[in-house]
């Protein structure tokens, strides 16, 4: 919500709190909201693969957990610098608000790099998407599908962040692009959000 | 207005939240735990730290009822595929039980 709209809410609080300018936010909202259940029935056919499987191997003991976790600890700081993005670009300064912003997309781009290489290391050790020497296969096809999918979205933030450094850049006042930088925070966020229950449920349970 | 005083949150307490919330994630996995009891606690302390992100970074705590309607939503479906699913598993895992244990015994030589 921009100031004006808190300001128009405490004007008229018996309105609907939906006032037109958070109709973009609503709509990241849903869109989340589908990605979330796509990413849901990922994460729990996941479950339901590893209880009926006779020889699960323990994911932690093969996947190794150190760059990992260092990658959740980057996608946290990312988001930290997102949020101190939108904050500064609510003070109006676009400059410091830019920087925030390609940090954030930095942090987003060291964490697929990492992801690519902790994918070429473990293929080299044998894990396929059809098979691995630890036993059952649809642990190999299960992980790389689940992270691929969320490293695609990683990706796809990536190019959301840069594209919105220039639109921060192009408009007139800081405040015109307040909403639309509030949007992809949202976004950013849900990928971090994402990644929290996809570095438990593949790699630490 | 008490919800454009709280706009931004203390988002520095919250990053060293969700930073110590994954060292004891980490912690979790290495302790002398029942294999149930750890994959409980993991399961609440990645809630946790989801609840954070969407609570503080993704403002809903300050937003209108209806995000978070729209946000609870996949949590209602997830919640409710997960029971779906768990009879089926916990009926194959029970008939499997036999098999893991000879699949488990050649690798102990």
């Amino acid at each position: 919500m921009s100031p004006s709209a808190s300001v128009h809410s405490a004007i008229e609080p018996a309105e609907s709190p939906l006032t037109p300018e958070s109709w973009g936010k609503l709509g990241m909202w849903i869109f989340l909201a589908g990605d979330a259940v796509g990413f849901g029935v990922l994460l729990a056919s996941y479950g339901g693969m590893r209880m009926t499987s006779a020889d699960w191997p323990s994911p932690y003991a093969v996947l190794g957990i150190n760059l990992t976790a260092a990658m959740t600890f980057l996608l946290i700081c990312s988001s930290v610098t997102m949020v101190k993005a939108l904050e500064w670009l609510g003070k109006g300064d676009r400059a410091k608000c830019r920087i925030f912003l390609f940090f954030t997309a930095l942090g987003g781009a060291i964490f697929v790099s990492c992801q690519a290489y902790e994918w070429s290391k473990l293929i080299h050790e044998g894990l396929h998407i059809n098979g691995n020497p630890w036993g059952a296969s649809l642990f190999g096809t299960s992980f790389f599908l689940v992270t691929g999918f969320h490293g695609l979205h990683v990706t796809g933030g990536v190019i959301y962040l840069l594209s919105i450094i220039r639109y921060v850049t192009n408009r007139p006042s800081p405040a015109a692009s307040y909403n639309a930088v509030e949007i992809t925070g949202l976004y950013w966020h849900f990928v971090d959000l994402v990644w929290i229950m996809v570095f438990t449920f593949m790699y630490l349970i | 207005m008490a919800a454009a005083e709280h706009k931004h949150p203390n988002y520095m307490a919250i990053f060293w939240y969700l930073a110590i919330l994954t060292v004891v994630e980490i912690a979790v996995i290495y302790m002398p735990l029942p294999k149930v009891t750890i994959g409980v606690l993991l399961c609440a302390l990645a809630l946790g730290k989801a609840a954070l992100v969407a609570m503080y970074f993704m403002h809903l705590r300050f937003e209108t009822r209806t995000l978070g309607m729209v946000a609870v939503t996949p949590l209602a479906i997830a919640t409710l595929l997960v029971f779906l699913l768990l009879p089926d598993g916990f009926a194959v895992a029970k008939r499997t039980v036999g098999v893991k244990a000879a699949v488990g015994a050649p690798a102990k030589h």
